[in-house]
């Protein structure tokens, strides 16, 4: 009994060193960083500039660190106690089990349910333009989250530059509506084309490439995009972008308040009165059509032989060349259609904002679309539109903390990833299962 | 295997490898080696660690492409094909060559079924048009992707693992992934099956049960198989013609009594092949 306690004791005093240890560690690290970030401010005093110090303030947050660090330690500490004392497999592990068991056999209705509120949200009471707006930006993120999806996810072929499909998609329709005049519905296929070609010509090159190496040349093809859109001045109109590009009409009849002689507005088309609305509501369902599209088609790809040999590539090529699949044809075509969406997504740019320039495609684009899929889980559908809601629209309700967004969209990525290394949806459903979904509960019995 | 050594004919060699050598930088990995491999039996490739076994492998699946040599393969349905011009996975997808890896080499994160159904990915992507009927869902797509089905089913019977079905390959025990990586070899419908090692790891029991899949495989399907192997009591167990290795050349070729009495292989693997008899004898 007392050789318990000593042995109790002994433990918990080695505890209290290593939280002192740990804490301190923290506290001088935040000191370092807090020195410059809070202990120092610069501040305009009419025309000059003065250092004000802050030295309270910065005193106080470094407590607060230090002091999240001790209830850091104090709840790990708990939690592994937690789980010696608990008999193996705990309940806590069949709970989360269970979750994502729901999650997934759910996963049809929760994806109805995020639809249907998709399709009523610019008619419910408190939409405005600001928030179909935003609706527009966020499903804009989830197609192109889709998109890539095919490339990174299902074939895991790392692409950062991606965005350069995005730019030939918005420049093709850009370019071929204000030189050639054609319209928004004749170039959107056109757009997806022409990106797939670029897919093709980024995918041959790359054939032999895969990872960090695969990484880097995609990086720098979306650069020789950007670069060139930057100056083949004579084309593109350089830096100073391409506008007045045509909005889409509904089907022939424009959404304007008055239309020229023998074309009937939207409006008039109706019967309603014009409203600015109209355009917006109506570039709000169409890239929902488009980003429905483009998981309607990945979902079906997936149980195709075609979408299971980019999954089989991903795991293993070599074994993929032993049962006599062609590895190009497989890279080539997730390369080509993963570049087609990105490409009708940057035709339904070009539309919408009625103005590109090549600072809309920088790699910051690239980097925030392989954030959304990477941090929606290699893969997953539904992980996308949570990593694009997190990465898209949070930013944009954290306007009022100002220059905290940042930092807060940063958090958001860290918290994610220490949470769920997988991503918000790791888990993989199989393309097809010979027993059904409620019989499988108990494989271990099966044996 | 009475019945397949009888009818050892000229006509029923299923590969020929002719003078086959193959150098890296200054090592001769493999020198001057030929061998004939039939149908309706297993042929044996046993040798000392670094003898060149599994780099004859990778010559005859196209993973290299060797230095000099003829692997004339005359598939029983098709004809003949060299394998040492052809594409790496085109030995699979028109020579029909299936092969296993040393170290498994199974799609972990997929299910057990759809690694079965992967293998038959040439001919689910020919009924399904390029994806397009799929993407249709045309019922000729359906029909053959139930058909892939049922001959995945087949062989999970087969290597016992109907129950695991719905597994992740990568959560199965070893033994079963060893089994698995047959099965999905045998779902491309290869001619020639080629094994490189595939009872290690494998406890007695197990290796018992791959010796009575491996035979039931020759005698049922019809088909050559060619096998890797250190496990004496597998090789000698089944095998019906050996080829021995060392260093890269072959030292002896015939039935396994011939080969187990043979002087030559005795001193090639010194202590380890008399080891390897006293078990066995």
């Amino acid at each position: 009994m007392s050789e318990m306690t000593t042995s109790h004791k002994a433990a918990s005093a080695s505890a209290v060193s290593v939280i002192a240890r740990d804490t301190l560690l923290t506290a001088v690290v935040a000191l370092v960083l807090a020195v410059p970030f809070i202990g120092l401010k610069s501040d305009s005093v009419g025309t000059a500039l003065t250092l004000v110090t802050r030295w309270p303030l910065m005193l106080a947050m470094v407590g607060a660190v230090a002091a999240g660090r001790v209830l850091v330690s104090l709840w790990r500490l708990r939690s592994a106690a937690k789980a010696q004392r608990a008999t193996a497999h705990t309940a806590a592990g069949d709970a989360k089990a269970s979750l994502a068991a729901w999650g997934n056999s759910h996963m049809k209705a929760i994806g109805f349910a995020g639809f249907a509120l998709a399709v009523v949200l610019p008619f419910l009471p408190f939409s405005n333009r600001y928030v179909v707006d935003i609706g527009t930006t966020f499903l804009i993120y989830v197609m192109l989250g889709w998109g890539l999806n095919i490339v990174v996810g299902l074939a895991g072929l790392l692409d950062l530059g991606y965005v350069a499909f995005y730019a030939v998609g918005a420049y093709t329709y850009a370019l071929i509506s204000t030189q050639a005049g054609w319209s928004f519905w004749v170039c959107l296929p056109l757009a997806g084309t022409f990106a797939a070609m670029f897919g093709l010509m980024l995918g041959f090159p790359v054939l032999r490439l895969r990872g960090d190496y695969l990484a880097i040349v995609t990086l720098g093809f979306g650069e020789i995009i950007r670069v060139i859109l930057m100056n083949w001045v004579d084309f593109t109109k350089g830096p100073d972008g391409v506008s007045g590009i045509p909005r889409p009409s509904f089907f022939g009849a424009p959404f304007s308040r008055s239309a020229p002689e023998g074309v009937t507005t939207f409006s008039d088309l109706l019967g309603i009165e014009y409203s600015s609305m109209h355009r917006v509501v109506f570039l709000y369902f169409l890239i929902l059509a488009l980003a429905a599209i483009t998981n309607l088609f990945t979902l079906r790809m997936r149980k195709l032989p075609t979408g299971r040999a980019w999954e089989a590539l991903r795991e293993d090529e070599i074994a993929c060349r032993s049962l006599g699949i062609n590895p190009t044809n497989v890279k080539l075509s997730a390369f080509a259609l993963g570049a087609m969406f990105a490409g009708f997504a940057g035709a339904f740019f070009a539309t919408r904002q009625g103005f590109v320039s090549p600072e809309s495609f920088t790699f910051m684009e690239s980097a925030i679309i392989l954030a959304i899929v990477v941090l929606g889980g290699m893969g997953s559908q539904l992980g996308v539109v949570l990593a694009a809601f997190a990465l898209v629209v949070l930013p944009e309700w954290f306007r009022e903390f100002e220059q905290y967004r940042m930092f807060l969209f940063g958090a958001a990525m860290v918290a994610i990833m220490v949470v769920k290394p997988t991503g918000v949806m790791g888990h993989r459903e199989p393309t097809i299962r010979l027993h059904p979904v409620g019989k499988s509960k108990k494989p271990e019995a099966a044996r | 295997m009475s019945a397949a050594t009888m009818i050892q004919t000229a006509d029923d060699a299923l590969l020929d490898v002719e003078h086959l050598t193959m150098r890296f930088g200054g090592l001769l990995a493999i020198d001057d080696l030929s061998f004939t491999a039939r149908v309706h039996e297993i042929t044996s490739i046993i040798g000392p660690n670094g003898a060149g076994k599994t780099t004859v492998f990778n010559c005859l699946t196209g993973f290299y492409k060797p230095t000099v040599g003829r692997l004339r393969l005359c598939h029983p349905d098709k004809g003949e094909y060299y394998l040492e011009r052809m594409e790496g996975f085109r030995i699979a997808q028109v020579a029909d060559v299936g092969r296993t890896f040393q170290n498994i080499r199974l799609f972990p994160k997929m299910t057990v079924l759809e690694n079965l159904i992967i293998a038959q990915h040439n001919r689910l992507m020919k009924a399904s048009v390029f994806a397009l009927a799929g993407l249709l869902g045309l019922a000729r797509y359906r029909v053959a992707e139930k058909a892939a089905v049922e001959k995945a089913k087949f062989w999970l019977d087969r290597v016992n693992l109907t129950a695991r079905a719905d597994w992740e390959a990568g959560n199965l025990p070893y033994g079963d992934q060893r089994r698995l990586e047959i099965a999905r070899a045998m779902c491309i419908a290869p001619c020639l099956l080629c094994l490189d090692e595939p009872a290690a790891g494998l406890n007695p029991r197990e290796s018992l049960e791959l010796n009575e899949l491996l035979l039931s495989i020759r005698d049922e399907q019809g088909i050559g198989i060619l096998l890797i192997e250190h496990d004496m009591s597998v090789v000698m167990g089944i095998s019906d013609h050996i080829v021995v290795l060392d260093h890269g050349r072959k030292i002896s070729d015939g039935d396994p009594a011939f080969v187990r009495n043979d002087p030559t292989v005795i001193r090639a693997y010194l202590g380890e092949a008399e080891d390897g008899e006293g078990a066995d004898a």
